[in-house]
């Protein structure tokens, strides 16, 4: 009982959040009301008792993505750019997608059924087992390090791989805006040599 | 932020219990919720939040970019070595029982704690990265300017 009225608040509090996001011109408080959302998101997997994602969300999604983005805001624009009105097209085709997706989770199992697949395949398994292979009382930590070893390697590779992307990126146009720069000088100081 | 004396004396406050707590998430992640990931966030937060508030270049001076851009590198190829270990010692890549032949479950703990530090480091070093790769950009802005 408590539980379910726990799961609507947050869901309440998520919807009203969005809600001011779309509403805001500011595009700062666009940003920190994101962090809300993704706090809220993180306490939503706390009461689902997913806490080590519950862990991540709260510090990459509130914590790091919101630095980012405010970093983001003082590269371009403070305020949003005012858009033509653009009719009731938007509308209908956010509606006909929120409808086909309430559709499709009707085949879902419902909420916290043990008898779901996702809780029949090789859960049971690496709960039973993880103890006498891994010995280690987290098995999300036991699975996610040892038996999908593999995966996370691909996960680092992955940071890695974005990590650099960003840097080429942001240090390259650096670079080049700093010889744009010697340029439009080097033609500022021609021309005034021309005119005198 | 030179103005913003409470920020900073609270800042100087937090980092270092920011790193401590980054720390215990790291080599307690068999125990409690968090490993490599959660733990590289939250140590880079301790740097990024040291750059908001003294400036990116104080940042710079305790944690050096050409440092972080190594770290990104050695995280992957921690993970990567300890895969290759195994596999010179005979067992399949990121088998963890090479550490430990007589004691399987004790090599599982030295391998989860190996690869866990690998993608902890990347982890911190790129988001440090991309952080000082932000910051690093704009000129510095005034309070009101938000």
């Amino acid at each position: 009982m408590i539980e379910t009225f726990i799961n609507i608040t947050l869901f309440a509090m998520q919807v009203l959040t969005a809600l001011f996001i779309v509403r805001s011109k500011r595009l700062f408080s666009v940003v920190m009301l994101s962090g809300v959302f993704s706090l809220l998101t993180a306490l939503f997997f706390v009461a689902l008792d997913a806490v080590d994602v519950a862990f991540t969300e709260a510090a990459v999604g509130a914590g790091i993505s919101t630095v980012l983005m405010l970093g983001t805001i003082a590269l371009t624009a403070r305020t949003q750019k005012k858009t033509a009105p653009t009719g009731y097209l938007p509308y209908l085709v956010v509606a006909v997608t929120g409808a086909a997706l309430v559709y499709g989770t009707l085949d879902m199992p419902s909420f916290g059924d043990p008898m779901a697949p996702a809780h029949q395949h090789v859960a049971p398994e690496y709960l039973a087992r993880s103890v006498t292979d891994i010995d280690v009382p987290n098995v999300v930590t036991a699975i996610l390090a040892s038996y999908r070893g593999y995966d996370t390697l691909g996960e680092t590779a992955v940071v890695f791989t974005a990590g650099i992307g960003v840097l080429m990126l942001l240090s390259g146009l650096r670079r080049r805006r700093d010889e744009d720069d010697v340029k439009i000088v080097k033609n500022k100081a021609a021309k005034a040599k021309d005119r005198a | 932020m030179h103005h913003h004396l409470i920020l900073r004396v609270v800042t100087k406050m937090l980092v270092g219990t920011i790193i401590l707590f980054a720390l215990y998430v790291q080599f307690h992640g068999d125990f409690s919720p968090g490993g490599g990931f959660q733990a590289g966030v939250i140590m880079s937060v301790a740097f990024i939040l040291y750059g908001i508030v003294f400036g990116l270049s104080q940042a710079e001076v305790v944690f050096p970019p050409w440092l972080v851009h190594k770290t990104m590198a050695l995280g992957v190829l921690i993970y990567g070595t300890t895969g290759v270990f195994s596999l010179l010692l005979g067992y399949d890549f990121l088998d963890y029982g090479a550490f430990s032949p007589d004691h399987p479950s004790h090599g599982q703990h030295w391998g989860i704690f190996a690869v866990e530090l690998g993608v902890g480091i990347t982890v911190t070093g790129v988001m440090v990265g991309i952080y000082y790769a932000f910051a690093s950009r704009p000129p510095p802005m005034d309070d009101e300017d938000w």
